[in-house]
């Protein structure tokens, strides 16, 4: 490139140390023409800031925000490492401890800090060895369906015609299959369920919300400018959707999985209450409820603890998204 | 329409008088200093002319008149704002809102947005019929549809019933007059009226609204970025930057000779359509961030003469005179060195 | 035409459109889609673009300018007609042929604020050029590159880790023209570059262009509204009206000597910065609204707002040529002008 004559001349005032606003005001000693052209550079403000880390900046001053952001940390160790919380056996069954013995409060966190269940064992090793359960679940459908219901979305809001009709149709189909009637019928079809079936029955028709939020994102993003720019250089439809599409629309997708990851944890839940969730011996606080249900009148802690921790953990994953969603929200930046 | 003249001007005291106004904006990086001490009048039949860039404080002064600044973030802190003589910022907002529309009336920018896209125009315009003037709803259309005919919507009888999306631009703005001139205000407020036209529809909309501040004995208030517009219909012209009043003057004297180094680098950077010309004069820099506005005189970092004085003391807004002492009416310049700038 | 091979020179047509025509299909039915019209966005224009110089195209919203430039940038594919790149069709190429004239051709875009992408940091935005085409720039130079371009549109190069949104208008459009600049192209579509700025920063961004034109030897196709700015960068103007070029002429030409009713009308109605002028000047209003272009007039597209329309308006379409009046080439009437009534009328200086 042939080095232009001006900027040549200018280029020492940006390169200071202090180019920051006062560089708009060291220039003009360097006469007219030039001070016009670059001028401009001076006053952009402090250090590089990405949306992402503006968000960051915003989320972490939100009491929305910290507090369920710390309950689920919380509930993510519990579930990697629940022996670090309790020393019981949650499958210990003794029967002296009756499930007439009621919460006591001599020391917390001890087997007995919650009391026992019907067959002598603790409630409180029981709902922290059912909190994988649900975390494991929740998450890894949530990864399942922000996978393939963003790519199924992207490509229809990007390709728009043919694609879109066709994937649209799709999307609909399954969107028709409601979702927890649905998810029953796939599971009552299998003897033995681990956490995988449960998952990928869950992810299989859960997909649909994502695909059409993505797919509504990627035709907003699309007629941006950046991408007519990104096409007029010769960028390939890869990077165009890598570079230009996914990152701008992938905001609202977040908040809507986060959403959608407590209501994948309540179907957990439900699915297990109803008996066609985690098959035993797997412990989990839907399928707790269910078999403390039975004894509700005479012993409410054995359905209330877990029943708690679940609301909990949903509330958490709600207030999380919707605290996300307000700060990625760009009518709020 | 009938027009009458009956409005009841107070000798002495203008019709619309802006007096050391103050406001901010409440931002994350601090307090946003957009108007600081503004003060203008305008009196009947008068058109001012508020000139500035974005940012310069120019519509929030507007909105203040109004009443319609978002409050938070927006916040009034210092200044009055007079119509014959009353202080509207301290009026209760029942009376207020009877000022609203009825004494002063606004112009936006986007008709589309400004009018509700559920409701028709008729139903738009009688609405404002039927609640100040206690019409009924057969009187009100009769109504819209004469207001219709006057600001020249063709075939208005049968479009009262449209809604805003099936006018064309033009249109729009001119059914936004309309209803700005339907309770036959005092002073109208219009911020960018055409800003958002093209050229030829711009002339029309600019010409009807010259017409009718001519028939009505209206004050206008105009506010614009646009040289053009400002020198083809103002009478008088306050230049706006960095929330402040830099020059006052009649428009034929502003042209002329600007005695305000921003009003010069202005009137230098825009091309002509009648010559071709050199390259264009550009004020160097950028308009501060109003959150950090520069010590002194806001425009120093940008001026081409601007000196010590210039970065420590804010200059007021001094009387132009002649080389020889002889006011100039209406003219005033908010620069240290006027007089090097209007007389060379 | 010009030859295929090697730089053109200075004058030389370097891109010629032919009867370049965009018909957007206008669709009823939801699930089997049976075209009910078209929105004739451009009809059949042509006009040359020479090496080094610019060429203005204006008109009002809808008239199909910005239309022209994508079909230019290949962002629309043409209905039908030629865009002859040094006498290379580029309307038909694809893939690698295509991604190669690209090179050649590059847009700077209207807004500034949805032209960049508000994820990627500046350098990542001007240097994108030289990740889709790695030819332009080994590796290890890119960074240096992309502070050479920033210098060169007058931003500091230190600024290369910022994101867009810290920036001002202006300063994304010298962004934006780095990202242009990048490929060394011949060629640059301006879409109203200035439009969106201050009038003070609008001037700052002119000048600039206009001195990379000098440096670069860029030839510039400048679409915009605004008249004053055309003028003052333009070497020929190009007027646009429903989609047809009314009237083609050098700036003089144009500005000085309008024979077309719609460039007069258009230029009257520019306000000018001169309040001494206003009793006295004269002023052609058109009335009506712009019509649609799905549903253009018959014959001249201008007739319905023309003060001089007759019989012959509607049946036949006026060619864009040099009025049979005007033909010996004395005055500098003489210029293209599609109006079956074409006269001289000054209206910018009366």
């Amino acid at each position: 490139m042939p080095e232009p004559q001006e900027p040549q001349a200018a280029a020492t005032a940006p390169n200071s140390p202090d180019a920051g606003p006062a560089a708009g005001a060291a220039v003009p000693s360097q006469g007219a023409p030039v001070a016009v052209a670059v001028a401009e550079a001076g006053p952009a403000p402090g250090r590089p800031r990405s949306l992402w880390s503006d968000a960051w900046h915003d989320l972490r001053r939100r009491p929305s925000f910290v507090i369920p952001a710390l309950i689920i940390l919380l509930l993510l160790v519990i579930a990697v490492f629940p022996g670090w919380f309790t020393s019981a056996s949650p499958r210990a069954a003794d029967l002296t401890n009756h499930y007439l013995q009621k919460p006591q409060l001599t020391h917390f966190f001890s087997p007995e800090w919650l009391g026992y269940n019907q067959q002598g064992q603790s409630v409180y090793a029981r709902i922290i060895y059912g909190t994988r359960a649900s975390i494991v679940i929740g998450l890894s459908v949530t990864v399942l369906v922000m996978i393939f219901g963003s790519l199924v979305g992207m490509l229809a809001g990007y390709f728009g015609g043919w694609v879109d009709t066709v994937l649209s149709r799709l999307t609909d189909i399954f969107l028709g299959i409601p979702f927890l009637l649905g998810t029953m019928v796939i599971l009552v079809s299998f003897d033995t369920r681990s956490e995988w079936t449960v998952t990928l029955a869950l992810a299989f028709l859960g997909w649909t919300t994502i695909a059409r939020v993505m797919r509504g994102s990627v035709i907003a993003v699309k007629q941006a400018d950046y991408v007519a720019a990104a096409r007029s250089l010769g960028a390939g439809t890869w990077r165009i959707l890598m570079r230009h599409i996914l990152p701008n629309a992938v905001a609202p997708v977040i908040v809507v999985g986060m959403v959608a990851l407590g209501g994948y944890i309540t179907a957990e839940a439900v699915l297990s209450f109803l008996g066609i969730g985690l098959s035993d011996p797997a412990i989990s606080w839907g399928a707790d409820i269910n078999r403390a249900q039975e004894r509700i009148r005479n012993a409410p802690h054995i359905l209330l603890y877990p029943s708690i921790l679940l609301s909990i953990t949903i509330l958490s994953f709600l207030m999380l998204g919707d605290a996300v969603r307000d700060a990625l929200d760009p009518k709020l930046r | 329409m009938s027009i009458e003249m009956t409005k009841a001007e107070v000798p002495g005291v203008p019709l619309l008088e802006v007096r050391d106004l103050h406001v901010e904006f409440h931002t994350r990086d601090g307090a946003a200093k957009a108007v600081n001490g503004v003060s203008y009048t305008v009196d009947a039949g008068e058109t001012l002319a508020v000139l500035g860039e974005s940012g310069s404080g120019k519509s929030v002064t507007a909105q203040t008149i109004m009443g319609i600044l978002d409050t938070p973030p927006g916040k009034v802190t210092g200044g009055q704002v007079l119509f014959r003589g009353e202080d509207l910022l301290t009026m209760s907002e029942q009376e207020r809102r009877r000022v609203r529309g009825d004494k002063i009336a606004m112009i936006f920018q986007d008709a589309l947005s400004a009018l509700n896209p559920v409701l028709s125009v008729g139903y738009q315009l009688g609405e404002l019929f039927r609640v100040h003037r206690g019409m009924s709803r057969r009187e009100a259309r009769a109504k819209a549809v004469e207001l219709m005919d006057r600001v020249r919507i063709p075939a208005a009888k049968e479009r009262v019933n449209d809604y805003p999306h099936q006018f064309s631009g033009g249109m729009r703005q001119r059914i936004m007059i309309a209803m700005a001139l339907a309770l036959e205000p005092d002073v109208i407020i219009a911020d960018e009226p055409t800003t958002a036209l093209d050229v030829t529809v711009q002339a029309q909309v600019m010409d009807l609204l010259a017409e009718l501040q001519r028939d009505f004995h209206m004050g206008l208030i105009l506010i614009t970025h646009d040289l053009g517009v400002v020198a083809d219909v103002a009478d008088k012209i306050a230049v706006m930057y960095a929330g402040r009043i830099v020059e006052n003057a009649p428009v034929h004297e502003l042209y002329k000779r600007p005695a305000h180094p921003y009003t010069r680098g202005l009137l230098d950077s825009i091309p002509r359509l009648d010559h071709k010309g050199k390259e264009l004069y550009a004020i160097k820099g950028l308009p501060p961030s109003l959150t950090a506005i520069p010590s002194g005189c806001a425009f120093n970092p940008r001026c081409t003469q601007a000196r010590d004085v210039c970065r420590s003391e804010i200059p007021p807004l001094l009387d132009v005179t002649e080389p020889d002492g002889t006011p100039i009416g209406g003219r005033t310049s908010a620069c240290h060195f006027w007089k090097e700038t209007i007389h060379g | 035409m010009a030859e295929a091979s090697g730089a053109a020179k200075r004058g030389e047509p370097i891109l010629e459109v032919r009867d370049l025509v965009k018909h957007f299909p206008l669709t009823q039915g939801v699930l089997f889609k049976r075209q009910v019209g078209a929105v004739k966005a451009v009809d059949g224009i042509s006009f040359e673009l020479r090496q080094g110089e610019t060429l203005g195209i204006v008109g009002e919203s809808g008239c199909g300018k910005s239309t022209v430039a994508k079909l230019l940038m290949r962002l629309e594919q043409p209905t039908s007609g030629q865009i002859l790149y040094k006498g290379e069709d580029i309307a038909r190429l694809s893939g690698r042929a295509l991604k190669a004239v690209r090179r050649n051709i590059q847009m700077v875009f209207q807004d500034p604020y949805t032209s960049l992408n508000p994820r990627m940091t500046v350098g990542d935005i001007v240097g994108e050029p030289f990740d889709i085409h790695p030819e332009v720039a080994p590796k290890g130079d890119r960074r240096k590159r992309v502070r050479e371009l920033l210098d060169v549109v007058g931003l500091n190069p230190e600024y290369i880790n910022r994101y867009p949104h810290q920036f001002s208008g202006g300063q994304r459009q010298r962004i934006g023209i780095a990202r242009g600049l990048a490929l060394h192209p011949e060629i640059i579509i301006c879409d109203e570059p200035v439009s969106a700025l201050d009038v003070s920063v609008q001037a700052q961004v002119i000048n600039l262009m206009e001195r990379l034109q000098d440096e670069f030897d860029l030839s510039y196709l400048f679409i915009a509204h605004d008249l004053s700015i055309v003028r003052h960068i333009s070497d020929r103007v190009g007027v646009m009206y429903l989609g047809r070029l009314a009237e083609v002429g050098t700036d003089a030409q144009i500005y000085d000597h309008p024979t077309h009713p719609y460039t007069q009308a258009l230029l009257s109605a520019v306000p000018q910065p001169d309040p001494d002028g206003r009793e006295s000047r004269e002023r052609i209003i058109l009335t009506g609204d712009v019509p649609s272009p799905a549903n253009p007039p018959s014959g001249c597209r201008f007739r319905t707002r023309c003060w001089k329309a007759q019989e012959k308006c509607a049946q036949e379409v006026p060619l864009l040529a040099v009025p049979e009046r005007f033909k010996d080439g004395s005055t500098p009437a003489s210029h293209p002008s599609a109006c079956h009534f074409a006269d001289e009328k000054d209206v910018v200086h009366a």
